[in-house]
């Protein structure tokens, strides 16, 4: 039972069993923080009451670094935000530089990007699900996760000879045709992908341990996530059907046939469903592309000295974290006069607190796990 | 200065901070005159272009509706590679916002940052994306704000704000009335000035830390 004390100033403090609020400092070196976050818990007992948190540790400075680059030298920087998800950021600045630049990358550049991001959603939602298994105790789907994300990591290689930083994309389109097997290895993955999802789902799905960690754990409303500007499964976690891919089409996502997963209460449990079918969605929308890649070149015209007229564009996509934004101003030089970057991680994290109110401390790797967040995007 | 805006070309940066590939003003290289060939006269400059401007003025019902009640409120409204941008008053920002969430169903704030233009009475941008769920269209809302103007905060609008202002504030040092807790989120607490203006210099700052820290002359 919580008791009530008057505090010397007058203030109400809720304590239980008459203990003294205590802060608990977690992070930045910590398993489950995914990076360096640091968290400070404001606890009563063993339940958090208020939270902070510390971020700006792998803080780069890449937003002044664009106005020192041209254009295409910039690109390679932006994978190392989401490092996990380095093709959809690239996907991302390239596509903005292009409105910029009122140019179109061609229809096969179009459909080999969305090949490639979406195969880089599932990679990224492996990553996520094995490493928030681990940190609620579940040992064995991690090694499964990794088993299939090498598969997809092994494609980009191939592609283009980077694994994790790949910088794929270039401003136009393309620079490399696809390898002669490009299908083939996507069908391949694609065709066993489906019965290991069911592999994780068998492990977690109606594991009562996993049940009873995530059910009912961090649950954000739908007015409060849109509030607080929670994007991507977050958002639609809450029961928020909104998805850039759907809403406002790039790449070429307008010519493929998926569905948008939603949640009911918004709860760890429901944004662990939401990704979960987020993968199958993205198998089948990698299905229906290598079908028909269209015949024809891979790059735009544009110059070798990206010169775009003065004036500003504000690009987004679905980025397996949420909201990618880029807000791009040119004043007519080879260099951008300002990049901002909208990372959906950094405005998901903003939620946490909201979140995490209420609950144990065990509770709060699994809220850190379920925000999908990666650091190198929250501090820039 | 390694920070300064950019004119016609980029201009000279100390060696470190640019790649050597970037434009380079035209020197005659000395190797050329000890060879005995007389230098190539150099190339008269090309005749300036007419500026491309992709920017023109919008006149849509969402404008109009602003204008009516806003009044001297909305000082412009312009569309820039067909996305809207309207720019209101730095004061009423607040106000507009509000409205643009309650009345015009903007509900969710994307994204907030800012733009600093030294040479420009108002030197700063503050820029808001809006994007509207029912009607699925975005808006880009502007203000301009002087040098240690307060910017009205759209924390109460949109409890998003809070983060993306103290982005801003650490950053720029663009002040944000209204908001519950501004101090820098992204650098220590102690850092001095603010990086993403344009009249930061990287270099110095280097020179700075390296003297405090490290005791050295230089780092680079």
């Amino acid at each position: 039972m919580a008791r009530t004390t008057i505090a010397e100033n007058g203030e109400k403090q809720h304590t239980l069993l008459g203990a003294d609020e205590l802060i608990l400092n977690m992070g930045p070196q910590h398993p489950s923080t995914h990076g360096v976050l640091r968290v400070k818990l404001k606890l009563d007992g063993e339940r958090v009451i208020g939270s902070e948190c510390m971020i700006g540790y792998l803080h780069r400075g890449v937003e002044k670094i664009a106005e020192h680059r041209s254009y295409q030298q910039f690109a390679p920087y932006v994978d190392r935000m989401d490092y996990v998800a380095a093709v959809s950021n690239g996907l991302g600045y390239c596509e903005a530089i292009e409105k910029l630049l009122v140019v179109e990358a061609p229809a096969r550049a179009k459909v080999i990007r969305t090949i490639l991001t979406e195969l880089q959603r599932i990679a990224s939602h492996l990553l996520w699900l094995g490493t928030h298994a681990l940190d609620i105790g579940a040992l064995t789907p991690v090694f499964y996760c990794f088993r299939e994300r090498e598969e997809i990591l092994k494609i980009f290689e191939k592609y283009c000879g980077a694994r994790l930083t790949t910088h794929a994309f270039r401003i136009g389109g393309l620079q490399y045709e696809a390898y002669d097997t490009l299908e083939k290895d996507v069908e391949r993955f694609c065709k066993a992908f489906e019965s290991r999802i069911t592999e994780y789902e068998d492990l977690l799905t109606q594991n009562r341990i996993w049940l009873g960690r995530t059910k009912n754990v961090g649950i954000l409303k739908p007015a409060e996530a849109i509030a607080l500007g929670a994007t991507g499964p977050v958002l639609r976690g809450s029961g928020v059907k909104w998805d850039i891919r759907k809403a406002m089409p790039y790449a070429a996502y307008d010519q493929y046939k998926f569905e948008i997963p939603t949640g009911t209460t918004g709860d760890t449990y429901d944004r662990y469903l939401v990704r979960m079918e987020e993968m199958r969605q993205s198998r089948l929308i990698c299905l229906q592309a290598i079908e028909n890649i269209p015949a024809g070149p891979i790059m735009a015209k544009v110059g070798k000295v990206l010169k775009p007229p003065p004036g500003e564009v504000y690009h987004s996509i679905e980025a397996p974290k949420g909201e990618l934004g880029y807000y791009v101003v040119s004043d007519g030089t080879v260099q951008p006069y300002r990049v901002r970057i909208r990372p959906p991680s950094f405005v998901n994290l903003e939620s946490f607190d909201k979140m995490v109110r209420g609950h144990l401390v065990a509770d709060v790797v699994a809220i850190i796990g379920t925000l999908d967040i990666v650091l190198g995007e929250v501090d820039r | 200065m390694a920070d300064e805006p950019k004119e016609q070309q980029a201009p000279p940066v100390p060696a470190g901070d640019k790649p050597a590939a970037s434009p380079s003003p035209p020197s005659t290289p000395p190797a050329k005159a000890a060879e005995g060939v007389a230098p190539a006269a150099p190339k008269p400059p090309a005749p300036p272009k007419a500026p491309v401007s992709l920017q023109t003025p919008l006149n849509n019902e969402l404008v109009t509706r602003l204008r009516a009640k806003f009044t001297s409120g909305i000082l412009e409204a312009i569309e820039d590679r067909k996305q809207a941008i309207i720019i209101v008053e730095c004061a009423r920002l607040a106000e507009v916002a509000l409205h643009l969430r309650d009345e015009e169903k903007f509900d969710l704030l994307s994204d907030l940052t800012a733009v600093d233009w030294p040479k420009r009475e108002k030197r700063f941008d503050i820029v808001l994306n809006l994007y509207s769920f029912p009607k699925n269209e975005r808006v880009r809302v502007k203000a301009h704000a002087a040098e240690g103007e307060q910017v009205p905060s759209v924390f109460g609008i949109w409890p998003t704000a809070n983060w993306l202002e103290r982005e801003v504030f650490d950053m720029f040092g663009i002040v944000f009335s209204g908001h519950p807790d501004l101090k820098r989120i992204l650098l220590p607490d102690g850092w001095q000035g603010y990086p993403l203006r344009k009249d930061y210099d990287i270099i110095q700052q280097d020179t700075a830390w390296v003297k405090e820290n490290l005791g050295i002359e230089s780092g680079q």
